[in-house]
C-alpha cells in the first residue's frame, strides 16, 4: 500500500466523520478544532481497523492528527513498525 | 507554609545565596533548599519524595536502555553487521522489547500510585468497611495514624508525568539521579501545585541563571500580588465561610447562597494567589512555571471553565487517563461493538462517555479520601457530558439568533450562568457531606426570605463591616486587574510606565497587604485550601 492509497482511506474514513469538510484543505484540524475528542477518538479505531495498526497513547498527539498529510505519514510509519 | 516569617526568610536566604554562588552550582543549592523545606514541614516526609524519585529515575534509565538496544538494534541492521530479520522476526523483537519496557513502567506505576493510596486513602477504607461492619451489627476496625506527606499528590503526579512521556517517547531521561530529584521535589510546587511536565520545567530549571532585575522584579511583583489575594481576601472571608458551613440548619435558604458566593472568592483568591506566589518564586530565580489559571471566572460552559481553572491538573488527567483511557484496546472494542448496533454516533461517544466518566471518578478521588469529592468529581463528569450533548441544540440556537452571540448581556449571561453551576457543584467541597449538601441545595430555593438579611446576621459570621469593605474593595481590584491583563500581561502594561509609578504601585501593594492583610495574634494565617488534597 502506497502513501496514496493510505491518503485515499484516510480521507474516506475522515468523509465518514463529516462529509461537509474539505479535509483535504485543512492543515490543523485538532488546532483549530475542527476535529473534537468524539472524532479523534473514533478515528483511532477506524483507522486501527482500515490500515491494521495500533494506534496508541504515543502517536495520540496533535501533530499527528492535524492533516492528512500528518495522518497519512503516521500511518504509514506505524504499518512499517 | 507559604504564609510564616520563617518561609520569607528561608526565601531570603535561598535568593542571596543563589545568585551569589557559581551558577553551575544553582540547581545544587536548589536541591538542598527543597529538602530542608520539606524537612521542616515533617522530618519522614523527605523519605517519602526519595522513594519516589528513585524508583522513577531508576524506572526511566531501565526504559531509556530499552530504547537504546532497540537503536543499536536497528542501526546494526542499516549497518549490515547483523543480517536483516523479516518482518515478522523484527516484530516479535520490537514486540519483546516494548513488553519489557510496559512491565518495567507498570511495576513502578503500581509503587507508586500505591504508596498514594495507602497514605492518603487507607482511612476511607478502614471508615467505609466499619461502617458496613456496624451495620451488620460488628465492631468497626480503628483508623491508623498514618503519614500524609506534604504535597504527596502533586509530586506523585509529577513524577508519574515524567514516567509515562518517558514510557511514551514523549521526553529524554534525566540520566542524573539529583536533578531528576530536584524535578520532582521543587519545593515552591509542592504546596499546591501547578504539576509540571518534565519537558516543560526542565528548560528552565537546570539552567545557569545571573540575575536579571526584570524577571526579579516580575516575580516579586507577582508574589506580592499572591499575597494580596491571600492575606487581604481569602484568609479573611474564610472567618465568614467557616461560620456558614457550620451552622447550616442556622444558615439556611439565601445564606447558602451567600455561603457559595463567599466561596468562589475565596477559593479563586485563595488558589491563584498561592500559585501567583508559586510562579512569582520561580520566577525570581529565572525559572519558568506554566500558568495554572486563565481568568476562569468569565468562561462560558462548564468545559471552558475546566480549560481554565487548575490547567495543570486538568491537561494530567486528559493526557495520562483520558486519552490513553479513551483509545485504550478495551474501549476500541467497545467503540466497534456500538458502532455495529446503535451506528457512528452511538460508537463517536461511548469511548468518550466512559473515559470522562472515569476521569471524572479519578480526579474526585484526587481531591481527597472522601465522598463528598468522588460525588463532586461524579457530578462535574456528568454535566460536562449533558453540555456536550447539548452542543447541537446550541448551534442551532445561535444560528436561529446569530446576533446574540456579540452582545454584552449574552456573555455576561453564560459567564454568571457557568459561575452559578459551578458554585452549586462547589457546595459538595464547603458542606463536606453529601446528603447535607443536596438538603442545603433544596432549601436554598425553599427556605429563602429576605428578611434573612440583616446586617447583624453578617456582622454575626464573625466580619466587621470594614472587614466587608476591604473584601469587596479586594474583589472588585481582582476583577479589574484579570480585565485589565485580558490581552497582555499585567506587569507588562506596569513595566512601561515612569519608574515612580512603578515603584508606587509596589510600594503601595506592599503596604496594602501589610496592614490590610488577615494575620491575627502570631501570624497565624490560614493553611491553603489546595494544600490539602
Amino acid at each position: 500500500m502506497d502513501i496514496e492509497d493510505i491518503r485515499d482511506g484516510v480521507l474516506n474514513i475522515l468523509k465518514e466523520l463529516h462529509e461537509d469538510i474539505d479535509f483535504e484543505a485543512e492543515e490543523k484540524m485538532v488546532d483549530d478544532k475542527i476535529l473534537d475528542s468524539f472524532d479523534l477518538v473514533t478515528l483511532v479505531t477506524e483507522l486501527g481497523d482500515a490500515f491494521d495498526i495500533e494506534i496508541t497513547a504515543k502517536d495520540f498527539v496533535a501533530e499527528n492528527f492535524n492533516s492528512v498529510d500528518a495522518l497519512s505519514e503516521m500511518i504509514e510509519r506505524l504499518m512499517d513498525e | 507554609m507559604f504564609v510564616s516569617y520563617s518561609f520569607i526568610a528561608f526565601l531570603f536566604g535561598l535568593f542571596l545565596l543563589y545568585y551569589l554562588i557559581p551558577k553551575k552550582l544553582q540547581w545544587m543549592l536548589l536541591l538542598v533548599a527543597n529538602f530542608l523545606f520539606y524537612f521542616s514541614a515533617g522530618r519522614y516526609y523527605p523519605i517519602f519524595i526519595l522513594v519516589t524519585s528513585f524508583t522513577v529515575y531508576v524506572t526511566g534509565c531501565l526504559m531509556g536502555k530499552v530504547d537504546d538496544s532497540l537503536e543499536e538494534y536497528e542501526r546494526k541492521i542499516k549497518a549490515g553487521e547483523i543480517e536483516k530479520p523479516d518482518r515478522e522476526e523484527k516484530k516479535k523483537i520490537k514486540g519483546r522489547m516494548a513488553k519489557k519496557k510496559k512491565c518495567y513502567m507498570l511495576i513502578c506505576l503500581l509503587l507508586n500510585l500505591g504508596v498514594l493510596a495507602v497514605t492518603k486513602y487507607t482511612n476511607f477504607v478502614i471508615d467505609n468497611v466499619g461502617s458496613l461492619l456496624v451495620a451488620a451489627g460488628k465492631t468497626a476496625p480503628k483508623e491508623i495514624d498514618l503519614i500524609v506527606p506534604l504535597g504527596i499528590s502533586f509530586y506523585t503526579f509529577q513524577a508519574v508525568s515524567y514516567l509515562l512521556d518517558v514510557y511514551w517517547n514523549k521526553c529524554e531521561v534525566q540520566k542524573n539521579f539529583f536533578r531528576f530529584t530536584l524535578f520532582v521535589s521543587f519545593f515552591p510546587q509542592l504546596i499546591q501545585g501547578p504539576i509540571s511536565r518534565y519537558g516543560d520545567l526542565s528548560k528552565t530549571l537546570y539552567a545557569e541563571h545571573k540575575a536579571e532585575w526584570k524577571g526579579i522584579r516580575f516575580g516579586l511583583e507577582r508574589i506580592l500580588w499572591g499575597y494580596f489575594k491571600k492575606l487581604v481576601v481569602a484568609d479573611r472571608l474564610s472567618v465568614a465561610v467557616v461560620a456558614l458551613m457550620r451552622d447550616p440548619d442556622y444558615y439556611t435558604g439565601g445564606f447558602v447562597f451567600v455561603g457559595m458566593v463567599f466561596y468562589a472568592v475565596q477559593l479563586y483568591a485563595d488558589f491563584t494567589g498561592g500559585i501567583d506566589i508559586t510562579i512569582g518564586i520561580a520566577e525570581t530565580l529565572g525559572i519558568h512555571l506554566e500558568e495554572n489559571f486563565i481568568r476562569p471566572y468569565f468562561s462560558k460552559n462548564i468545559i471552558e471553565y475546566w480549560r481554565r481553572w487548575h490547567i495543570s491538573m486538568g491537561t494530567w488527567f486528559r493526557d495520562y487517563v483520558f486519552y490513553p483511557c479513551s483509545i485504550s484496546k478495551s474501549m476500541k472494542s467497545i467503540t466497534k461493538w456500538t458502532k455495529k448496533h446503535f451506528g457512528m454516533g452511538g460508537a463517536k461517544r461511548i469511548a468518550i462517555y466512559i473515559a470522562t466518566f472515569l476521569t471524572w471518578f479519578a480526579t474526585g478521588v484526587w481531591h481527597g479520601a472522601e465522598w463528598h469529592f468522588i460525588v463532586w468529581g461524579i457530578m462535574n463528569g456528568i454535566i460536562i457530558m449533558i453540555t456536550g450533548e447539548l452542543e447541537p441544540l446550541y448551534q442551532k440556537f445561535h444560528q436561529r439568533f446569530p446576533k446574540l452571540q456579540g452582545k454584552f448581556f449574552y456573555r455576561a449571561f453564560q459567564v454568571i450562568r457557568t459561575f452559578l453551576l459551578m458554585c452549586c457543584l462547589r457546595m459538595f467541597d464547603t458542606y463536606a457531606a453529601v446528603r447535607l449538601t443536596f438538603r442545603q441545595f433544596f432549601h436554598m430555593f425553599t427556605k429563602f426570605k429576605w428578611s434573612q438579611f440583616s446586617v447583624q446576621e453578617f456582622i454575626d459570621l464573625g466580619l466587621t463591616k470594614s472587614d466587608y469593605m476591604i473584601v469587596f474593595v479586594g474583589t472588585v481590584f481582582m476583577f479589574v486587574v484579570s480585565m485589565l491583563g485580558r490581552d497582555r500581561s499585567v506587569r507588562e502594561k506596569i513595566s512601561e510606565k515612569p519608574y515612580v509609578v512603578r515603584f508606587g504601585i509596589f510600594v503601595l501593594l506592599f503596604f496594602i497587604v501589610l496592614l490590610f492583610g488577615k494575620y491575627g495574634v502570631g501570624f497565624d494565617a490560614k493553611q491553603f485550601i489546595y494544600n490539602q488534597f
